[in-house]
């Protein structure tokens, strides 16, 4: 048995975090917040494809590095813990997607610019009153889409979109090109990640692999984002742990406080069950494992756990200045938000966590 | 990344496999009723001597311990497939997971030779004799005293929550030999022998009803200077190479303690509120999916754990997290599930139904694993400063001289 990450994940990983920390951080996200400030960071989206990030995961045939989902999830941490305006995630999501069910037509037209960095990609299921990836209402008609589609991710600077829309056999996935599409911005509790709204209206759409394959798709998503969600939980606890070293009341560090401690102790628990579930869904993808599903549901609820535990109690233990809009706490309780929303809620995955279950224990029985 | 096992420990895996089938199939069933104490001590005597005899103890300790020799994983091997069978366990974690480990680490070359091997083969019981009365979590403020008379010591005091001192040949106890000085600075460890004269041990009853653990008074019992580990005054170190070794003992969820499966299980067979089956009203759903990921979470954990040591890295305190999230969800699911089945989950003893009962013993016996071997509170104290770093609690009594604190 070897569960952990290979070594050179690992010093991707290391590398991303560096360039991030010297590049990014929450004092170029405050400058993206401002009005009228651009929607990425070009300069940085340039220099990370050069790196090779968005390249990490697309086939060396389609001019990327042919790495393995190990890379993504380093980078999706590194992302997280960032807040880097970059439209990374989105782009890997939607490489996912195109990995996985993509044509060797549709991957060999879409996946040597996403290597690039030239074609910047994002996914899109959410829908005005839409809860949960498993319902959505824009349908499929003859090659074409309708319906409308926000909160989606980083769309004001995406150049292509893998859509979930009701197909014959229930929701897939399907490719949009947003060249000429009907795209706006929408204001969310986000502040730093801008999210559009893409009006689709007999709008020209490829399928992209069959209702299965969505389903596929949703649990690597769900580990994908888990990362992300873990690398800003992990920013989060770090900036509680600084503070309770330094800030003083009643004559001492309020880190000696228990009830400040035990928060402190129970993010750092949160998240290390996040992480375990995180890695076991990568292992799964991996190794084409049995065990995806439940892996990638319980990677996505533990995840969302604590980051929602980590980004609330962080505000809580800065006191007033907490919450200030000085602060930095904000952008990652708003984070949380974003997260949520990216994938559907918590209570949507552990029931799906729990079919997963049920369905192996049936199998086994 | 790979979970299956190499080709190494697939083949131990094998050679375990068909020992146990070959050995253990008297406890392919759980046993009709619950061993009596001798019966227990009895099965548990002679199902060590038998792993004993095939190398199936001490996997882990070096060969000039009578050990294996071998890795973690080897050892995990046999644990998941020791688990399969309903053997008696239990009467060993304490000495063979703690007690011996301190010996071989701080005793003499004669102590070793003379309690090694047989505490191995199972021949020798022990326990650890560290909580009193005024001192458990607070470990350093124990009061039983160790004075010196030529090359003997002689120990008078009490200690309590003794686990298995009944069944017990050996201890290690840790006392105070110097009370001039700080609290952690005059402690010192000893090996005492059980059956010594002056050693009285007094059956405790537990809340769970069971009697695991007991009082154990010391008059006047002499050990020779031979049987103490480490330096005088050094005992409190020697203790925490002892509860080290707790934290990878007491790590992980009992064998037989139900998880999110039980619950599953049961919620098809009773009904919600609105009188559907409870397997579909989502406060159960949710119930079973935060029980597979918090226990689940920790068996991946300790994978992880497990795969840094095998690449030279040392597993650190963050294994602290295991009993504390472990415990409380065994609390949690006995709780909801016993809720969920209204009076039937509450009728005890021979009228009630035997999974039901089991979520009993879970209930009541959860609350003992949130304190043994260090409570959820001074878990989450470790968490926070040995691995996050933050400051100390404040120890007003911490450089006073131990006879000199003031009591509050
Ligand atoms: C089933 C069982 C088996 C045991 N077996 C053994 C054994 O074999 N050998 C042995 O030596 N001991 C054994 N113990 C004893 C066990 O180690 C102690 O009970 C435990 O360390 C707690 O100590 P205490 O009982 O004195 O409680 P206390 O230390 O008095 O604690 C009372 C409460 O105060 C809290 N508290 C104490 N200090 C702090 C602090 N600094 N910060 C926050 N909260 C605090 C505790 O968390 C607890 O909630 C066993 C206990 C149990 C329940």
């Amino acid at each position: 048995m070897n569960f952990d990450f290979s070594d050179e994940a690992k010093e991707l990983g290391e590398q991303a975090r560096k360039l991030l920390a010297e590049k990014a951080g929450t004092g170029p996200a405050r400058k993206a917040m401002a009005d009228g400030a651009p929607a990425m960071d070009a300069g940085l989206w340039k220099e990370i494809s050069e790196l090779g990030w968005t390249a990490a995961r697309v086939p060396e045939a389609h001019g990327g590095l042919g790495l393995s989902v190990e890379e993504v999830a380093q980078l999706a941490e590194a992302a997280g813990g960032s807040l880097a305006t970059v439209p990374l995630v989105s782009t890997l999501l939607a490489t996912e997607a195109l990995v996985l069910a993509g044509t060797e037509a549709q991957q060999a037209k879409w996946l040597p610019g996403i290597a690039s960095g030239e074609v910047i990609a994002t996914v899109a299921w959410s829908e005005p009153g839409a809860v949960n990836p498993a319902n959505v209402k824009t349908v499929a008609k003859g090659g074409a889409l309708s319906g409308v589609k926000q909160p989606v991710a980083d769309l004001p600077v995406a150049h292509v979109a893998i859509v979930a829309a009701a197909g014959a056999d229930g929701p897939q996935l399907y490719i949009v090109d947003l060249k000429g599409a009907d795209t706006a911005t929408v204001e969310t509790v986000d502040l730093v990640r801008r999210h559009g709204k893409l009006t689709l209206n007999n709008t020209p759409a490829e399928a992209l692999g069959d209702a299965g394959d969505y389903q596929d798709w949703l649990d690597r998503a769900a580990i994908i984002l888990a990362y992300e969600a873990i690398g800003t939980a992990q920013a989060a606890m770090a900036m509680s742990v600084d503070y309770a070293k330094t800030r003083v009341a009643f004559g001492q560090k309020i880190g000696r406080y228990q009830s400040v401690k035990h928060k402190c102790a129970d993010m750092y628990i949160k998240l290390e069950l996040a992480r375990a579930h995180a890695l076991h869904g990568v292992a799964m993808i991996g190794t084409n494992g049995a065990e995806l599903r439940q892996a990638a549901a319980a990677a996505r609820v533990a995840s969302l756990d604590a980051l929602a535990f980590c980004a609330e109690e962080n505000v809580q233990l800065h006191g007033g200045i907490g919450f200030t809009w000085e602060s930095d706490c904000q952008f990652y309780y708003r984070r949380n938000r974003a997260l949520v929303a990216a994938l559907g809620p918590r209570g949507w995955w552990a029931d799906r966590l729990v079919r997963a279950l049920e369905q192996r224990n049936r199998a086994a029985a | 990344m790979d979970f299956n096992d190499t080709p190494q420990e697939a083949e131990y895996r094998a050679t375990v496999r068909a020992w146990l089938e070959d050995n253990a199939s008297e406890y392919r069933d759980p046993p009709a009723e619950s061993w009596k104490l001798p019966e227990f001590i009895a099965r548990s005597k002679a199902w060590q001597a038998k792993k004993h005899a095939a190398g199936y103890t001490g996997i882990t300790w070096p060969k000039m311990f009578g050990g294996q020799g071998l890795t973690p994983m080897h050892s995990i091997i046999y644990g998941q497939e020791e688990g399969r069978w309903h053997v008696p366990q239990g009467l060993y974690s304490i000495g063979l997971g703690m007690c011996i480990p301190t010996v071989f680490t701080h005793g003499n070359p004669e102590v070793i030779q003379r309690y090694v091997p047989k505490a191995l083969l199972g021949e020798e019981v022990w326990c650890q004799l560290f909580s009193e009365p005024a001192a458990g979590s607070d470990l350093a403020g124990i009061r039983t005293k160790a004075v010196k008379d030529g090359d003997e010591w002689v120990i008078d005091g009490q200690k309590v929550w003794t686990s298995f001192a009944h069944a017990s040949d050996f201890g290690i106890v840790v006392c105070r030999t110097d009370p001039n000085m700080p609290k952690h600075k005059g402690l010192t460890m000893f090996i005492v022998n059980m059956k010594a004269p002056g050693v009285t041990v007094k059956g405790i009853k537990q809340m769970s009803g069971g009697s695991d653990f007991n009082e154990v008074f010391f008059d006047g019992v002499r050990v020779q200077d031979s049987h103490r580990l480490g330096e005088v005054g050094n005992g409190w170190k020697v203790a925490l190479t002892t509860l080290m070794h707790e934290r990878l003992a007491v790590g992980g969820k009992p064998r037989y303690a139900p998880g999110y499966e039980t619950l599953m299980k049961l919620a098809k067979g009773v009904e919600a509120p609105d009188g559907s089956p409870a397997i579909g009203a989502s406060d159960v759903r949710q119930k079973i999916a935060q029980t597979y990921i918090n226990d689940q979470g920790i068996k991946l954990t300790q994978m992880r754990a497990l795969s840094a040591l095998s690449k030279g890295q040392v597993p650190g305190p963050e294994q602290s997290i295991s009993k504390v999230v472990v415990a409380k969800t065994m609390q949690d699911l006995a709780s909801f599930a016993l809720d969920l089945s209204g009076g039937d989950g509450f009728v005890a003893g021979s009228d009630a139904d035997p999974e039901l009962a089991k979520l009993q013993g879970s209930y009541l016996g959860s609350a003992g694993l949130r304190i043994a071997g260090g409570t959820d509170e001074i878990l989450r104290n470790i968490i926070a400063e040995r691995v996050l770093g933050l400051p100390g609690d404040m120890r007003p009594d911490k450089d006073t001289p131990f006879n000199q604190a003031v009591p509050v």
